[in-house]
């Protein structure tokens, strides 16, 4: 079977689709589709400065390269790289390496911020006297500076690679742990304006699949040989995972029809969550916080000792 | 014909006329990875001879 729009040999069969679609038509599609999020949801605005949070992984590698891309022509549009270093020996130090090179190649600007200089240690170092489960203490510290350190590089918005999979990942999890509070920060764009102690974020990637990047990623030969974090990831998020991928098996569309479904009712959460919690500013860094210190600076204390910043 | 396991590192000998064969063999969930045939990207139907190099390579992100 021929490329539907063409008559070239298919290199994928569109999700929840009969659809084939050869390279070039697929890069298209691909391209049109992280446009049309982008258009519909009004994520980018005169005289932005995005900064896209990339990790030298695929999803944020193809979102960095769209948007240099799409932006190209608007002189007032600003892109640049921030990455976080965790400090994970095998693993980050071989990614951001390839996010360096990527970097100097497309002539993006890239800034990385480190566990070790910003909290003392390196997350390999952390983990050692710490005994809980190692992503939410890295995602503590990676939420922080990536919001920090936005602001401070005078970005206006923070674009991450979060896909399809992710948030329909996220929607679930929030429904069986009834955290649906949670989800009202959830969707294609979250923040107020108002509130500058928060960066706006943006997710152009938001109605793509995890394989549909991984195809054109792969196309656009951006492929690494992506690791894995040695570190015990998120295994509750994996088993949802898991599960939405057998149901997408057997029912194509789950995922999409999560998202879908969630789009309804998000203006729904957004009101009757907008100002249920008074937004404090910790007492350490000035950043945002829900109590009095907020939980990067508690981890700082706790796990990181004898470290003054 | 040999089909390499990205996420694993390892190769396995599948007897298999297409790449739908190859999943349901080695029980792979199609949505989790995308498949290459001689370094070049394929769809879930295309036919595959016994000496072409087959890669499946993994989409879930870690970490
Ligand atoms: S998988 Fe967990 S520990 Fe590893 S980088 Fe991601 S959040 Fe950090
Ligand atoms: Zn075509
Ligand atoms: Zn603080």
């Amino acid at each position: 079977m021929a490329c539907k729009k063409c008559v070239e040999n298919p290199v994928i069969q569109l999700p929840n689709s009969n659809v084939n679609l050869c390279k070039n038509c697929f890069i298209k599609y691909f391209e049109k589709k992280v446009n049309k999020t982008i258009g519909e949801y009004d994520l980018i605005d005169k005289k932005d400065h995005i900064v896209v949070a990339c990790s030298g992984g695929k999803d944020s590698t193809v979102l960095l390269y769209l948007l240099k891309k799409l932006t190209e022509k608007r002189k007032d549009v600003k892109i640049t790289a921030l990455a976080i270093d965790e400090g994970i020996k095998g693993y980050r130090d071989k990614s951001l390496d390839f996010l360096t090179n990527f970097c100097k190649e497309h002539k993006v600007e890239l800034n990385i911020f480190s566990y070790e200089k910003e909290f003392g240690k390196p997350l390999d170092e952390i983990l050692k006297s710490y005994n809980g489960v190692p992503c939410s203490i890295c995602g503590v510290f990676r939420r922080y500076l990536l919001n920090k350190k936005s602001k401070e590089l005078n970005g206006n918005k923070l674009a991450t690679g979060h896909n399809l999979d992710d948030e329909s990942q996220s929607i679930i999890m929030n429904y069986f742990r009834k955290n649906i509070k949670l989800s009202a920060r959830l969707g294609p764009i979250t923040g107020i304006i108002a509130d500058k102690r928060f960066i706006r974020r943006i997710k152009p990637l938001y109605f793509l699949t995890e394989k549909e990047i991984t195809s054109y990623a792969f196309l656009k030969g951006f492929m690494d040989k992506f690791t894995e974090c040695p570190h015990d990831a998120d295994s509750y998020r994996a088993q949802i995972r898991d599960m939405l991928n057998n149901f997408e098996a057997k029912y194509p569309g789950t995922k999409h029809s999560i998202i879908t479904s969630f789009l309804e009712i998000l203006p729904v959460l957004k009101e009757k969550y907008k100002d249920e919690q008074e937004i404090k500013s910790c007492k350490i860094c000035d950043e945002p916080c829900s109590q009095e210190i907020c939980k990067a600076c508690q981890y700082a204390e706790e796990v990181v000792k004898n470290f003054t910043r | 014909m040999k089909v390499y396991i990205e996420r694993t590192d390892e190769w396995k000998e599948v007897n298999a006329i297409n790449v739908q064969e190859i999943f349901q063999k080695l029980k792979i969930n199609p949505t989790t990875v995308i498949v290459t045939r001689n370094n070049e990207l394929i769809t879930e139907n295309t036919k595959i001879n016994d000496n072409d190099e087959v890669k499946l390579i993994s989409v879930i992100s870690g970490g």
